[in-house]
């Protein structure tokens, strides 16, 4: 009987601070929580776990050096330890924003579910991020996206949520079995798990290609990238608008994240054939998101599109394959965090003061009514547009050097290379396009009734203040992309 | 001793009859059932190729195990989520829960 060595865990402060947070929600909650319809205030709550989450922030920003442990399944480094602060980041803004919505009659008596599941969905996929063995990996990604499933059918009254859920459940469980079956002609070819042991036993035999190909096809659903991205709009437009932001930005991020570590890293030998399929998957997500985009009435469905659009401008990083890429892709996923999640806090607020309305015609007018609201929206969009002074530019504009990064004209695969950080500056005009359209809307379309002035809450301003500052600071403070790229480079 | 290879025809024709039921199933149960196939399918690969390629070890047998576990932790959500739709639809026919289109 072999002993454990507890200490192995402070290795891995993140999880501990994290796993600590989520307890002492739950028993807090356990205490607190009360039944429906039963008037008891619990504003404090929200407060609460929102320090508790700032709390897990400062503990762990400071990246922590390269260390493993439990026999090398758990592997963190700066790199890492960035995304991970990234992801706990987005998370404090979906915390703060989601305090108007979960206010309401229906929704407040299970407000400290919804906190104890993105614990446990953030939990997941920190653990997914650090994984350094295939079950590991595998255990963090269903951590990940089993409770992301309660999180999307969490309007449980509501139609469009309970569709939406099965939707995804059945596609996330669908995925796995597709990633677990790559994984397990992996494990035929290679006779470990270990990514260190794999990498070194992987060659391009078909086994192993075959195995890469079923692996990345069940990624690619996670990150919804276009051959495998059928469910992302049904569900985004059906779960509740906070869990829609969420899912967006930082699911999709983590998932990227890992999809990037384990390509340039497990599946390093066999690089010139996942190249030229990532290059094929970025090409159609980018192009098919945006056209699918520009018809879009409903401003979820909208988003759902500019998602997977924006999921290939995340991968891009990943094709240039060099010490580069994986700050780009940390970089551009923050700067996604804060823009998309603005453009949430909006869609949610309009939609609790104005009785569920998410339709794009309603914004018409939007300027004249609510000016501020409109302005940020405008912001937002721009920084997703990628419009030179916001970060959304600077972003952009790392991922395409990344992609390029080192690439030759002269050979086959660099020329590819071009072609496609071509294409997607290409369609970074039509994506400008579509997000014009909104604003648009809201400035220059008349409309006989507009959307009436509301006064968004506290919570929501607050959000709307972080993201905000993020969208315009984060461009132009190269600190941000310093602190990123000194730590991925440690 | 049974060749791999036997295992491995099995296994192949579990997946495909999955991802073949999942795609022509109009009924959200058996869709469920045909992913449980995908997920019966790959635990039986690990299983194999633990045993008949690599018998020194563990590995593959222990992932069969946190596989099963994992796919009866999702087939509960998946299943309380169903009962949800069906209670709002009353009906669990893919044709019958079509409130959001392209």
């Amino acid at each position: 009987m072999m002993n454990i060595d507890y200490s192995q865990f402070l290795n891995m402060i993140p999880e501990v601070t994290l796993m600590a947070a989520l307890m002492i929600v739950f028993i807090t909650d356990l205490f607190t929580a009360k039944k429906p319809g039963e008037a008891r205030n619990r504003n404090w709550f929200n407060p609460l776990v929102c320090v508790l989450m700032l709390a897990h922030i400062f503990i762990n920003i400071w990246p922590t050096e390269a260390s493993t442990a439990f026999g090398g399944m758990y592997m963190t480094n700066g790199s890492v330890g960035v995304i991970k602060t990234i992801l706990a980041f987005s998370v404090l803004i979906v915390f703060v924003q989601s305090r108007e919505w979960l206010q309401r009659e229906d929704t407040n008596f299970k407000e400290g579910e919804f906190y104890e599941l993105v614990l446990a969905t953030l939990l997941g996929m920190n653990m997914m991020v650090s994984a350094n063995h295939f079950l590991l990996f595998f255990l963090g990604l269903e951590m990940a996206s089993v409770p992301m499933a309660c999180l999307v059918a969490f309007d449980k009254y509501r139609h469009n949520s309970a569709e939406a859920g099965a939707k995804f459940i059945l596609t996330a469980t669908f995925s796995s079995g597709v990633m677990l079956y790559g994984i397990s002609f992996l494990y035929a070819a290679t006779g470990t798990l270990y990514f260190d042991d794999v990498m070194a036993n992987i060659s391009a035999t078909p086994l192993c290609i075959l195995g890469m190909v079923f692996f990345f096809s069940g990624l690619g659903f996670k990150i919804s990238l276009v051959p495998f991205h059928f469910w992302t709009a049904d569900t985004y437009q059906g779960a509740p608008t906070t869990v829609t932001g969420y899912l967006s930005v930082t699911s999709k991020g983590a998932a990227a994240f890992a999809l990037c570590a384990i390509l340039m890293k497990v599946f390093a030998p066999i690089v010139e054939y996942w190249q030229i399929m990532l290059m094929v998957v970025i090409v159609l997500s980018i192009t098919i998101g945006n056209l699918f985009a520009i018809h879009q009435k409903d401003l979820k469905r909208f988003m759902a599109f500019s998602s997977i659009s924006q999921a290939g401008y995340i991968m891009l990083a990943v094709v240039g394959n060099s010490a580069m890429s994986v700050t780009a892709l940390s970089y551009y996923v923050l700067i996604y965090v804060v823009a998309n999640l603005a453009v949430f806090s909006i869609i949610a607020a309009v939609e609790e003061n104005n009785g569920g309305v998410v339709n794009m015609n309603a914004y018409n007018g939007f300027y004249k009514t609510n000016p501020r609201l409109a302005f940020l929206l405008t912001l937002a969009l721009f920084s997703l547009g990628g419009i030179p002074p916001f970060a959304g530019m600077f972003s952009k504009f790392f991922v395409f050097m990344a992609a390029a990064n080192g690439a030759q004209v002269t050979t086959a695969i660099g020329a590819t290379i071009y072609a496609v950080v071509f294409i997607a500056l290409v369609n970074t005009v039509i994506s400008l396009y579509y997000y014009l359209l909104i604003v648009k809307a809201m400035f220059i379309s008349d409309n006989e009734n507009p959307l009436p002035t509301f006064k968004s809450s506290y919570s929501t301003k607050m959000a709307l203040a972080i993201c905000t500052l993020g969208v315009v600071a984060f461009g132009v403070c190269s600190i941000v992309y310093n602190w990123i790229h000194a730590a991925s480079v440690m | 001793m049974i060749p791999v290879e036997f295992y491995l025809v099995l296994s192949t024709l579990l997946f495909f009859i999955g991802v073949f039921g999942f795609v022509t199933r109009r009924n959200l149960v058996a869709m469920l059932i045909s992913v449980e196939l995908i997920l019966n399918s790959v635990d039986l690969n690990f299983a194999v190729f633990n045993r008949l390629l690599f018998p020194g070890q563990l590995e593959g047998m222990f992932f069969t195990l946190f596989s099963i576990g994992v796919a009866a932790a999702e087939t509960a959500v998946a299943l309380a989520i169903i009962i949800n739709v069906y209670r709002n639809y009353r009906s669990d026919q893919v044709n019958s829960i079509e409130n959001m289109k392209f």
